[in-house]
């Protein structure tokens, strides 16, 4: 363990670490807008298929060799998790025959003359996917209102602005790097971000409520020593809650299975970009705001 | 912080015993005692089975029904002489031409309150049909068109649903999955959800089907009713059927697969009410020699030959039946028709192997991740790390118990949740023994010091999970199926980690304060 030396001057980083967050959030954007995102079945319609083999010397290319003869439109076929587990994703949602999977599997087994074994489907028609969108767009946008709504009571219009400018942070990176890695983006996606605007959220309070204890206490001395000071004083807290949070996801990205592969990575990449978000973000736009004793004795008074 | 009065300590230490009673009652095979009969439900992909979302076409039943208003609206129209021209249904409604002097008429009759063709909802204070009036150009007449008011429509749609869903698990019910549900979603979708099934298509092709049967003559010569061309179930060879309906699969009381007694074909037989029964002797009295088809959603099963007589209710259906097909066929004739198509807009199945592989991952990630965080405390904080490692493992026997009680649904995103919470649940008490060391160091005493450090974390404590619950009450609302399942646990998780933290890790920690409080404390 590195032992870390009681004072460190965060203040010091904000310009530069300000400017990497502003790259980087510019560069999601643009890769949002030009690569878009890889939506799942949940979001685009169509079928997913979890594929497994019963012959090890099955090979990748057969697969695609016969779907392509089945003539699905575009298929997509990659290696997922085990050796002789795939995932075929069939972009066609036309089709209404009722024993469309059925016969998939009859053509498959026979094409490649052994019995091949559907683990999991999934087929949502295009009025549920865009329903799901919908749904979990909602979610998203609700989150963060209900956010700021819960930090304008608790603290003073500098910490919602501050806070809800870290969690817009802490989402579009996350997103954009599911777009830049076409990595899928599926409901469990949507659940994964839920997670991290609340767990950025939390570290990001923590440090502004002893931010305004700090404030209430003295009254000469500069916000951003205070900053630096408060971020001192939660700093162990904050590393060792991340520590414990992240080996919790690390085990479930290393043995969850692959199905929980992308909420896990998504979560992870959260709970990262959320702690650095609390202290390079969040508690920056607090010094720019000027937050001073006499703003938040203000809110006392009226609050009482 | 650190006294506790003898009630709250019994209230405390109860709640935990009794919530990991429960907690205990998911690794016992005891079904004798009640209280430690419930275990968690596990979701489809944990025990593998299918999720349909069907949605009712309820266009065909609203033309249906337009149609028979057709029929009685020109009997009401021609009883108030009301003089209409080309009454017609047109796209969802019907249309006429009347003249204008008598649309003041027609207004009065179609809106009384007791007319015979729009009736009038009170709840909704609201018509079952809308009409509107055009003018026709160079002409002395005015176009009306009727359809249903939105009224109108969520009654037929709600009426169509109720029926769907008493056929859908008439079919269901009679396949015999174990433990089906069926429920219905807003007002034209029904969600199944079969657990342990991991081939639907037999519940899918039987869901599919209307099962309209109808017994009607084939024609020799265009008759009265006029006739139409059908098609065979190979969808080659066709027939010209008469259009009248002698006996359709209401009159059915029974149906049951069976084998014929000279050719050994399988055959489905049946059964036929009274008035069926009249009916059916009738028809084929009068026209013993002739073809009678057997149709099936406007489809030819056969037509054969009525040799004789069939008087006494019974009869058979024969065709180009396999066991299964004839078994099929027969439970579609004794559940009843649909009163509309149903489609699968929404199909998830999980097959067993799956949701077994994804168990065992759930529990490997679960077990590694808490030995991880458990270790990671105990480096961290030495004696107050098996505090918070304790308070943690009490924390995990709630959450089961609750998830028990609760009879919630344990999916594999739900099983990620309750790992996220072992990793976040120490928070609390970190915030905690983080504030403590703080008043340590000018806090002479270590009461002092441990009292002041409970209370001044309580409000970052508080405002933290707060933030996190509200995440998950929003998934809990807007997110379906697995995820949902994640939503409980997390949201679960942190109420029993704020128990945990404020109630019994404090309790821990004031007993060893008490003891100790003059030596000095490291945490």
């Amino acid at each position: 363990m590195i032992k870390l030396s009681k004072d460190i001057k965060f203040s010091n980083f904000y310009k530069k670490l300000n400017f990497l967050s502003l790259i980087l959030i510019i560069f999601s954007v643009l890769t949002l807008i030009f690569k878009g995102l890889n939506l799942g079945v949940d979001f685009k319609g169509g079928t997913l298929i979890e594929i497994r083999t019963e012959k090890s010397t099955t090979n990748i290319a057969e697969i695609r060799q016969s779907f392509l003869r089945m003539n699905l439109g575009d298929v997509t076929v990659k290696k997922f998790g085990k050796e002789n587990d795939y995932l075929v994703k069939i972009e066609m949602i036309k089709s209404q025959d009722k024993d469309f999977i059925k016969k998939i599997n009859e053509k498959l087994s026979a094409d490649l003359s052994e019995n091949i074994n559907f683990r999991r489907v999934e087929n949502v028609g295009p009025k549920v996917s865009s329903e799901l969108m919908k749904a979990g767009l909602l979610a998203i946008s609700l989150s963060l209102a209900a956010m700021l709504f819960y930090i304008w009571i608790r603290f003073e219009w500098q910490f919602s602005l501050a806070a809800i400018i870290a969690l817009i942070h802490d989402v579009v990176i996350t997103v954009g790097i599911f777009s830049f890695l076409s990595y899928e983006v599926n409901l469990s996606i949507v659940a994964a971000v839920l997670t991290i605007v609340g767990y950025s959220m939390n570290d990001t309070v923590v440090i502004f409520d002893r931010i305004r204890e700090n404030l209430r206490k003295f009254s000469k001395v500069s916000i951003a020593e205070i900053s630096d000071t408060s971020t001192n004083q939660t700093l162990s807290r904050t590393l060792i809650t991340s520590v414990t949070t992240l080996l919790a996801l690390l085990s479930i990205y290393i043995f969850g299975g692959a199905i929980l592969k992308g909420f896990s990575f998504a979560m992870i990449i959260g709970v990262i970009i959320g702690t650095y978000s609390s202290i390079f973000v969040a508690t920056p736009i607090l010094n720019y705001t000027k937050v001073t004793q006499k703003s938040v004795l203000r809110e006392d008074k009226e609050n009482n | 912080m650190l006294y506790f009065s003898k009630v709250k300590l019994i209230i405390i230490y109860f709640i935990i015993i009794f919530f990991s009673l429960f907690s205990f009652s998911n690794f016992l095979d005891n079904k004798d005692f009640f209280l430690l009969s419930k275990k968690v439900n596990l979701g489809l992909d944990l025990q593998g089975g299918s999720y349909l979302l069907l949605e009712v076409d309820s266009v065909p039943v609203i033309e249906q029904k337009l149609q028979n208003k057709l029929i009685t609206l020109r009997k009401s129209l021609k009883d108030k002489k009301l003089k209409y021209q080309s009454l017609k249904l047109h796209k969802q409604s019907i249309t006429f031409q009347l003249l204008k002097d008598s649309i003041e008429d027609f207004e009065t009759f179609f809106l009384n309150k007791d007319n015979s063709i729009n009736s009038y909802y009170d709840q909704f204070k609201a018509y079952e049909m809308d009409y509107s009036i055009t003018e026709i150009e160079d002409s002395s007449k005015n176009l009306i068109t009727l359809n249903y008011s939105k009224f109108g429509v969520i009654e037929i749609k709600n009426s169509t649903l109720d029926h769907s869903l008493e056929i859908v698990r008439r079919r269901i019910d009679e396949v015999g999955t174990k433990e089906p549900t069926i429920i219905r979603r807003g007002n034209d979708r029904i969600l199944v959800e079969l657990p342990g099934l991991d081939n639907p298509n037999r519940i899918k092709n039987l869901l599919g089907k209307t099962a309209n049967l109808t017994f009607r003559l084939v024609s020799e010569a265009d008759d009265d009713f006029g006739s139409e061309n059908l098609f065979f179930e190979d969808g080659e060879n066709e027939l010209r059927i008469n259009k009248r309906v002698i006996l359709s699969g209401d009159n059915l009381i029974n149906a049951r697969p069976s084998f014929d007694n000279r050719s050994n074909d399988t055959i489905v037989s049946f059964t036929l009410d009274r008035v069926g029964t009249k009916k059916f002797g009738r028809t084929t009295t009068k026209n013993v020699g002739k073809r009678l088809a057997i149709i099936l959603d406007n489809k030819i099963i056969s037509a054969p030959q009525i040799r004789e007589p069939i008087v006494g209710g019974s009869g058979q259906i024969s065709g180009d039946f396999t066991f299964q097909s004839a078994t099929d066929l027969a439970l579609l004739l004794r559940s009843g028709a649909l009163p509309a198509p149903l489609n699968v807009i929404e199909e998830r199945t999980v097959g067993p192997d799956l949701g077994e592989d994804s168990i065992k991952a759930g529990a490997i990630s679960l077990i590694i991740g808490f030995v991880l965080v458990i270790s990671y405390m105990l480096y961290k904080y030495r004696f107050f790390g098996i505090i918070a490692d304790l308070a943690l493992i009490v924390n995990l026997t709630l959450l089961l118990g609750i998830l028990t009680i609760l009879e919630a649904t344990l999916t594999l995103p739900g099983i990620a949740g309750i790992i996220l919470t072992v990793g976040m649940a120490v928070d609390a008490n970190v915030l905690i023994f983080e504030r403590i060391k703080e008043e340590m160091k000018t806090e002479k005493s270590n009461i002092h010091a441990f009292d002041t450090g409970y209370k001044r974390a309580q409000s970052a404590i508080l405002d933290a999970n707060i933030t996190t619950l509200i995440s998950a009450i929003i998934l809990f609302f807007l997110g379906s199926g697995p995820v949902k399942g994640f939503a409980v646990t997390l949201g679960i998780g942190i109420t029993t980690t704020l128990f945990c933290a404020y109630f019994f890790a404090r309790h821990l920690s004031s007993i060893y304060v008490m003891k100790n409080k003059d030596k000095q404390i490291i945490i």
